[in-house]
């Protein structure tokens, strides 16, 4: 007899009465232990707890993400489970097919880790390091500028707009990002700013 | 939304046109289904398609994509002649005793003052006769034929419930059953709900789709109540806080606006927002205009904002346009005049009209900077992926960044959900890899922005090396920091208006909230709308007691709701002339004799009369709009206009195209097709298992729904010859897809004017990245043009032809 049973097979195996004879057999103590070494602690019980709301539509359902580790006190945390918070007054708990499945947005196989460019005529992108990134983008941008910044009209109003350079801006980034990102585009004079209020 | 989610739970009808909640926003259209449980709430349901919502309605009629105001129009016709109106309000809350100036007048579709030519009005005769007294003039008995609601009459005259059935397809007998059920919400105990969503801002006269229902909603007198109000479903998670935070082209955080070229100095910039009073006692909240700007500008540039220099007003850009939004920006690019572009979270090349052109303005670029947490379409616009995405990479020469950002799980912050609320959440995850979070790039970028002018010196430094950047760690700003910013605080000692000696608010604390905004530089604020989330109590966004004790759905102490955490916007106006609740079974607010009270914040001064001072304190009219004056480029009223591409003349003045104020680029016109070459009318859609083009990227919603199709009618199949299952070719005269064909009886042919019209649906979550089957989403078929008053693109409305296709080859 298999002795790994699962624990619902067990009972349906005790309760059908079988087998007075063979646990006993078997040493009743014994499969118990057996049972007590198979059955796993429940999985959310050593996670950490951490609130959110769902990054999709404009509900903006509570979730609670589920993670092994603590961000917060500069663990290495690894999101395990996303789900509705029952103490929400919009969600009340609930999700839609797609908040049901944030986990997989977290852990989508497509997520970006590295910063990557691609040359001109290139055919793919090569990974390149944050600062080489960051040190190309502000070159750009000071050179661009410098070049096109429209400090005046033809009538000799002092305007200091700059439109050879755009920016589009996010959906569901946060406030704060959303702040700092004006403050950064607006006091380079770029004009061409915009968000996706409408697609 | 001017209510909550929550509050839709105290409503008695619920009318679903322009969007399909029960798809697109499963969770907070629970609130429906709650309010027909809870107090047997009637749902109406107006779509081109037998959607989800209207699935679980009690009354559904269709209607042709883009002919959504004449329906309205027609609503108000049939309200005003069968006396659904509630007087009192449309008398005392809306400007319909307002007399017009003489000069005003419609006739053949359009609006006195049109220049073809210039593709726009003379909007001067389209405002109030003002009197002496330099108020405008009124006729509170509404017999003058010159005032407000007899031009009103007049205008809807055309839409007879015949009209609106050869114009929208709505059989008549629907129509009306329709209207009767929305006349009975103009009882002051019964209220009615608006919910919809880009079904109806996607036209080139979005907004004035939406203003034809505000307007339903004003002479029912159901603005301001609970259960009531126009309720803009947001499509993305802080879509609201973006747009509140002005990251567009023309605005300043709290909608404020950038100056233009007209407003050569700071004092003539201010001259424009004076918003004096239009009648007296009259609040217009906006006088306050210079407190909320100058603490901007001060949260801007700090002490370098002084006074002397005009609060550093040069370093704003002045606009030589009215703005420069996407399609302007793609136009430019085509034309070879930008060179570097930032996505930040923004997937344009899936989501902005006529896919060809997009790729050929990207390919025009320099250098293209995609921050993003996915590895999205637009970063990969070079790349060929066989006939999903068709291009030479060896021939685009522009250098592309793509930079991993972190995803909600792993970043702290607020989120602004539909119904105003700031909700503060918190990161549980560490990000994957070298993924940063936007604050971090944006800050890098800046940094060494700086550095370099710093160095090199250049052109106008000024704005950039004075930029208040007094963080603990400027390479990484923090969100607590950033959002102390948006609250605003004291600089110098706040001195209480009434008591010159009475400090308010001390030197260096948090102010309590917008009212304690100063125009004299004693104050900072980034965002005025949002003063008061976080105060000297506190981070009030992260609050999280959700107790209901009045049992509206209120929740006034869960998170922060903009502006004042009032939850309910133009509240007071769910009380009638007196101060008395409409429905004493719905009070919110109340006039005690002396103050207003009430479960949530009223929306007018605690001690301002009713009776007195209107319940619009935003405008200096003190009352609503049922005519906005020359406030929206393509009139005062909203009058029927066809799609740019339209299966019908326009019935009103066959010669018009499309809206007759809308920006059309040279190039794109040519690009517009005729129903003699595509007979086939189509429209965009969300379906309930994707979020735009982000969880084709995640294995389950990609199983969930795998593969791109269309949705057609049983009838429409049959005449083409195409079986349920089988693979269809879709082309406009801008491009050429393939899907799926779901032929189904959710769609049927309409009759307009004599003819059969038949409607594509196109869902829209298909590209070439990520985790589904390759596919095409509508938009390398949608045309370029967008609103005439905010530049959306017309995606709800253009034309198709659909044909059999070979099946794909068995891999």
């Amino acid at each position: 007899m298999n002795i790994d049973l699962s624990r619902r097979g067990f009972l349906r195996l005790a309760g059908a009465g079988v087998a007075a004879t063979s646990l006993g057999a078997m040493g009743f103590g014994e499969a118990e232990a057996a049972e007590l070494a198979h059955v796993r602690a429940f999985k959310l019980a050593t996670t950490t707890e951490t609130r959110n709301t769902c990054p999709y539509c404009s509900v903006a359902c509570g979730v609670i993400m589920y993670s092994n580790g603590d961000v917060k006190t500069g663990e290495t945390a690894e999101i395990i489970h996303i789900e509705g918070d029952a103490d929400h007054p919009t969600n009340r708990g609930t999700l839609c097919p797609k908040g049901a499945a944030l986990k997989d947005f977290v852990k989508a196989p497509t997520r970006l880790t590295m910063p990557r460019h691609r040359a001109a005529g290139a055919s793919e992108f090569q990974e390149i390091s944050w600062d080489e990134a960051l040190t190309k983008i502000a070159r750009a941008l000071k050179d661009d500028r410098d070049a096109n910044l429209v400090q005046t009209n033809d009538a000799g109003v002092t305007v200091n707009r700059w439109t050879s350079t755009g920016f589009l801006a996010a959906s569901a980034t946060t406030n704060e990002t959303a702040w700092l990102t004006y403050k950064v585009v607006r006091s380079m004079g770029i004009v061409g700013f915009d968000n996706q209020a409408r697609v | 939304m001017t209510n909550s989610w929550t509050d839709i739970n105290n409503t008695d009808l619920v009318i679903v046109m322009g969007g399909n909640a029960a798809e697109a926003h499963p969770c907070g259209f629970k609130w429906v289904t709650e309010a027909k449980a809870n107090r047997g709430a009637k749902l109406i349901v107006v779509d081109p398609r037998f959607n989800r919502t209207a699935a679980v309605s009690d009354y559904y009629a269709p209607i042709r994509p883009g002919s959504d105001i004449a329906f309205l129009m027609g609503v108000i016709r049939w309200l005003i002649e069968n006396d659904k109106v509630n007087h009192e309000y449309v008398t005392n809350f809306t400007n319909a005793p307002f007399l017009v100036k003489d000069e005003f007048g419609w006739s053949d579709g359009l609006f006195t003052g049109y220049d073809e030519e210039k593709r726009d009005f003379d909007k001067s005769s389209w405002d109030y006769k003002i009197g002496a007294d330099g108020f405008a003039e009124v006729d509170m008995t509404l017999s003058d034929p010159r005032c407000v609601w007899n031009l009103l009459k007049a205008h809807v005259d055309v839409y007879t419930p015949e009209f609106v059935e050869n114009i929208c397809g709505t059989p008549k007998d629907k129509f009306l059953a329709i209207c009767a059920m929305i006349g009975e919400c103009s009882a002051p105990d019964k209220v009615m709900t608006s919910m919809y969503a880009l079904g109806w801002t996607q036209h080139s006269k979005g907004a004035q789709n939406i203003r034809g229902m505000a307007m339903v909603q004003l002479i029912l007198g159901n603005i301001g109540m609970p259960g009531g109000g126009m309720n803009a479903l947001r499509g993305h998670s802080n879509i609201q806080g973006l747009t509140d935070i002005g990251l567009m082209s023309n605005l300043i955080p709290g909608y404020l606006s950038i100056p233009t070229e007209r407003d050569v100095d700071w004092t003539t910039y201010m001259s424009t927002k004076g918003f004096k009073p239009l009648r007296p006692n009259q609040t217009s909240y906006w006088q306050n205009y210079p407190k909320f700007m100058v603490s901007f500008m001060k949260a801007m540039w700090g002490d370098k904002a002084t006074a002397e220099n005009d609060w550093a007003y040069d370093y704003l850009p002045k606009l030589d346009v009215a703005t420069y939004d996407i399609l302007r920006m793609f136009e430019m690019m085509k034309q070879g005049q930008v060179n570097l572009y930032f996505c930040q979270g923004f997937n344009p090349l899936l989501s902005f009209p006529n896919r060809a052109k997009l790729t050929e303005a990207l390919s025009n670029l320099k250098m293209l900077v995609v921050m993003d947490p996915l590895a999205t379409e637009t970063a990969h616009f070079w790349q060929n992926h066989g006939e999903y995405n068709d291009v030479d990479s060896a021939a685009i020469q522009t250098e592309v960044l793509e930079l991993p950002t972190t995803c909600f799980a792993e970043d702290e912050g607020a989120l602004v959900n539909s119904g105003r609320w700031l909700q503060w959440h918190w990161a549980g995850g560490t990000p994957p890899g070298e993924a940063k979070h936007d604050t971090w790039i944006m800050a890098g970028i800046f940094q060494k922005v700086r550095q370099l002018y710093q160095e090199e010196g250049g052109v106008f430094p000024d704005p950039i090396l004075d930029l208040n950047w007094d963080y603990a760690d400027p390479a990484e700003p923090t969100p607590e920091e950033l959002a102390r910013e948006l609250n605003g605080r004291a600089l110098q000692p706040v001195y209480d208006p009434a008591d010159a000696t009475k400090v308010v608010t001390e030197a260096g604390k948090q102010l309590l909230n917008f009212s304690q905004l100063r125009d004299d530089g004693s104050t900072m604020c980034a965002c005025w709308i949002y003063s008061g989330c976080w105060n000297e109590n506190g981070n009030n966004m992260a609050r999280r007691d959700n107790s209901d004790p009045s049992g509206m759905g209120v929740h006034a102490d869960w998170s922060f709701s903009w502006p004042l955490n009032r939850r309910i916007l133009y509240n007071r106006a769910s009380a009638d002339l007196q101060g008395k609740p409409w429905d004493p079974n719905r009070k919110l607010i109340e006039w005690t004799g002396e103050r207003w009270e009430g479960v949530d914040v009223p929306d007018i001064s605690p001690t301002a009369k009713p009776g007195e001072v209107g319940p619009y304190i935003m405008n200096p009219e003190g009352v609503s709009r049922l005519f906005t004056r020359g406030m929206m480029r393509d009139g005062p009223f909203p009058t029927h206009m066809e799609p740019f591409e339209a299966p019908i003349a326009n019935a009103l003045n066959p010669q018009l195209r499309g809206n007759p104020a809308a920006r059309v680029f040279e190039g794109d016109m040519a690009q517009f097709a005729t129903s003699e070459e595509f007979p086939l009318v189509a429209t965009s859609y969300r379906l309930t298992e994707h979020f735009h083009y982000w969880t084709k990227h995640n294995p389950v919603n990609a199983a969930l729904q795998p593969q791109a199709f269309v949705e057609i009618s049983v009838e429409l199949a049959e005449e083409k010859g195409i079986a349920n299952g089988s693979r269809v070719r879709i082309w406009s005269k801008r491009g050429q897809i393939w899907a799926k064909a779901v032929v189904t009886r959710r769609i049927r042919p309409l009759t307009c004017d004599g003819k059969t019209i038949h409607v594509v649906g196109i869902p829209l979550h298909w590209g070439f990245m990520g985790a589904a089957k390759k596919g095409w989403g509508p938009n390398s078929l949608t045309p370029f043009v967008g609103d005439a008053n905010v530049e959306t693109p017309e995606f709800k409305a253009f034309l198709v032809n659909v044909e059999p296709a070979a099946e794909e080859p068995v891999a």
